[in-house]
């Protein structure tokens, strides 16, 4: 398979008269952190939705982990892995129910999941709060929980929706050094966040206006082109010229 | 695939099992209703105290007393004298008073040989509450009409419910309002906080077939309404008396037909509310209320207006109780309701479809 994981041509969708993704075109790479950036509203979830078959485009095509978004979407899902800025785990279950949910969910075996299950929590050093109900673990604690789980079928593309929203720095530079340890796993990672420090974590951000990419590149050369001094003012500039309020 | 499918179903009984107090809840007021309805609520008239006022205790007014004392829906509470009428069924001591004439003995043996025809008892009832003095006046009289006059004028046989039970009346009616609860409304509000919570988006990233989330979901209170349905027919059979000549399997299978018209019900409901608040009214507001007024659970069909009547004909309870009914009560078997099972065959498949084209369509 080619290092492309996720391309995508003149992208678009359309809700009656209103163009929530105008005609994006990106390419992303084999273990990459892509930044997906735009205010609220910009079309960031649309975009989203689409790369991962839960909603048509309206014209355009893409290609998600090698398969297209208009005709596979059935590929595509077993293929990726999401997690939602909202808590996407279930309270009142316990960690290792959770664990088991999803194992079947993408069709894993029993001695798989076991095995997966058991590698997962002594990587995050949960092994005694197995069966302990998610619902009285520390937020922050649910998040990492949630993205492991999120990639326990091993999945080509992780998609994360503002993984960290809520969560304290501490916990999000944790968060953000799983990120790391699975991309150098070769996991590429599309994240949206609306923490620009987190930006600069990334291998490339693309920033989003109105429905478009104003603008895609590492951070530092984006910083460079803009005459910049963080991605904060990089992506204020860009903001700034946005017709499309909340 | 298979797999996917079983760990759902696990997860949605774990959610169920876990949530101790709804469970509690679900079982019980099945329970709780057939008790209610069976025993305390009823529109039986039940021991009412019955004061006799007679100027002379002659032996045709001990019979007619007699008699009286022995019927279980009379207690009889003494002589009373003409003034004390009044006081006894305004303090509720009485809540009806018979009086017989002074010359009872005599007219009764004029009227039996057909020379007098003037009132010979007068019964005076306390009107309050209407349904229980028309009930009481009626059996007062079928009472004393025995003693007044040998020979009967009619001869009336209750078909049926020879006693008059009101809890046989109840129960097919009580089966028609639990099912909606417990399948409509725990579904729905069981789909609608995944969506409430985020866990529906997680799901639908998935590759888990949308239909089989949904499937997988109503399985489990299946499951919990047909306990439900087995608590309420022993219920029925063993502490009501309810005949259920009918055939305790037609029945039980025209009721599996019910809960796939209520799952259903639930999974619309789902579809169209955004919150869990919003589930429960609409379930409530809107399906309950017509259970109750619409489906001649409370009020016989024909007693509502012509337009309610018209209206009554989409409540799907309405066609359930009435088989049930005719099934539990009249003994007729599955085979004779077919009309009210082809009808809730066709509710439940149209409710459905759109349901389930409603839910793909909410994905695009």
């Amino acid at each position: 398979m080619s290092d492309v994981v996720i391309s995508v041509r003149d992208l678009t969708k359309r809700f009656g008269d209103f163009t929530a993704v105008d005609r994006i075109s990106f390419d992303v790479h084999r273990g990459e952190i892509f930044g997906f950036l735009g205010a609220n509203g910009a079309g960031k979830t649309t975009a989203m939705r689409m790369l991962c078959g839960l909603s048509y485009p309206t014209s355009g095509s893409g290609t998600v982990a090698g398969y297209d978004v208009r005709t596979e979407s059935e590929q595509i899902k077993r293929h990726i892995g999401y997690m939602s800025q909202r808590f996407s785990l279930y309270n009142d279950l316990t960690v290792w129910e959770n664990i088991r949910l999803f194992a079947g969910i993408y069709g894993l075996s029993k001695t798989q999941t076991e095995e997966r299950a058991t590698e997962l929590l002594d990587r995050l050093n949960f092994s005694s709060e197995r069966n302990t109900l998610v619902c009285s673990l520390p937020l922050g604690w649910k998040q990492k929980l949630s993205f492991a789980i999120s990639t326990i079928h091993r999945p080509e593309v992780v998609f994360l929706d503002e993984p960290t929203g809520g969560v304290d720095p501490v916990t999000r530079r944790q968060f953000w050094e799983m990120i790391y340890e699975a991309a150098d796993g070769g996991t590429t990672i599309f994240v949206t966040t609306h923490y620009m420090d987190e930006a600069e974590y990334c291998s490339r951000v693309s920033i989003m206006v109105d429905g478009e990419v104003r603008a895609l590149d590492t951070p530092a050369r984006l910083k460079q082109q803009f005459a910049a001094e963080s991605m904060d003012e990089v992506f204020r500039t860009l903001a700034r010229g946005a017709q499309r309020g909340e | 695939m298979k797999q996917n499918f079983g760990s759902f179903v696990k997860k949605e009984s774990l959610h169920i099992l876990r949530d101790k107090r709804t469970m509690l809840v679900v079982m019980l007021i099945p329970v709780m209703l057939m008790t209610l309805f069976g025993f305390a609520i009823s529109t039986e008239v039940n021991n009412i105290n019955v004061a006799v006022v007679a100027s002379e205790r002659t032996d045709g007014v001990r019979d007619a007393v007699e008699r009286l004392s022995q019927n279980g829906y009379f207690t009889f509470n003494g002589y009373i004298s003409q003034d004390e009428i009044d006081y006894f069924l305004r303090s509720g001591k009485a809540g009806a008073v018979v009086v017989f004439a002074s010359d009872y003995d005599r007219r009764v043996e004029q009227t039996v040989a057909g020379v007098a025809t003037k009132p010979i008892i007068q019964l005076i009832v306390d009107a309050s509450n209407v349904n229980t003095a028309a009930s009481a006046t009626s059996y007062l009289q079928n009472i004393l009409l025995g003693t007044a006059s040998q020979q009967a004028m009619f001869e009336t046989r209750m078909l049926f419910n020879p006693q008059m039970r009101s809890a046989y009346n109840f129960v097919p009616g009580i089966m028609g309002l639990i099912f909606i609860l417990v399948c409509a409304m725990m579904t729905s509000v069981s789909i609608v906080r995944e969506k409430e919570v985020g866990t529906m988006e997680v799901l639908l990233v998935s590759p888990v077939r949308p239909v089989k989330i949904i499937f997988a979901k109503m399985i489990p209170y299946f499951a919990i309404s047909c306990i439900v349905l087995v608590t309420i027919m022993l219920l029925a059979r063993y502490l009501l008396g309810v005949p259920m000549s009918g055939g305790v399997g037609g029945i039980f299978s025209l009721s599996l037909l019910y809960l796939a018209l209520s799952l259903s019900l639930g999974l619309l409901v789902s579809t169209i509310a955004t919150t869990q608040m919003a589930a429960l009214l609409i379930s409530a507001m809107v399906m309950m209320m017509p259970i109750l007024m619409l489906s001649g659970m409370l009020f016989p069909i024909e007693n509502l207006p012509k337009f309610f009547q018209v209206v009554s004909n989409i409540v799907p309870a309405r066609w359930y109780i009435d088989a049930v009914r005719k099934m539990m009560i009249q003994g007729l078997p599955l085979v004779a309701v077919w009309k009210n099972c082809v009808i809730l065959i066709g509710m439940t498949v149209a409710i459905l479809s759109v349901s389930l084209k409603k839910f793909n369509d909410k994905l695009e």
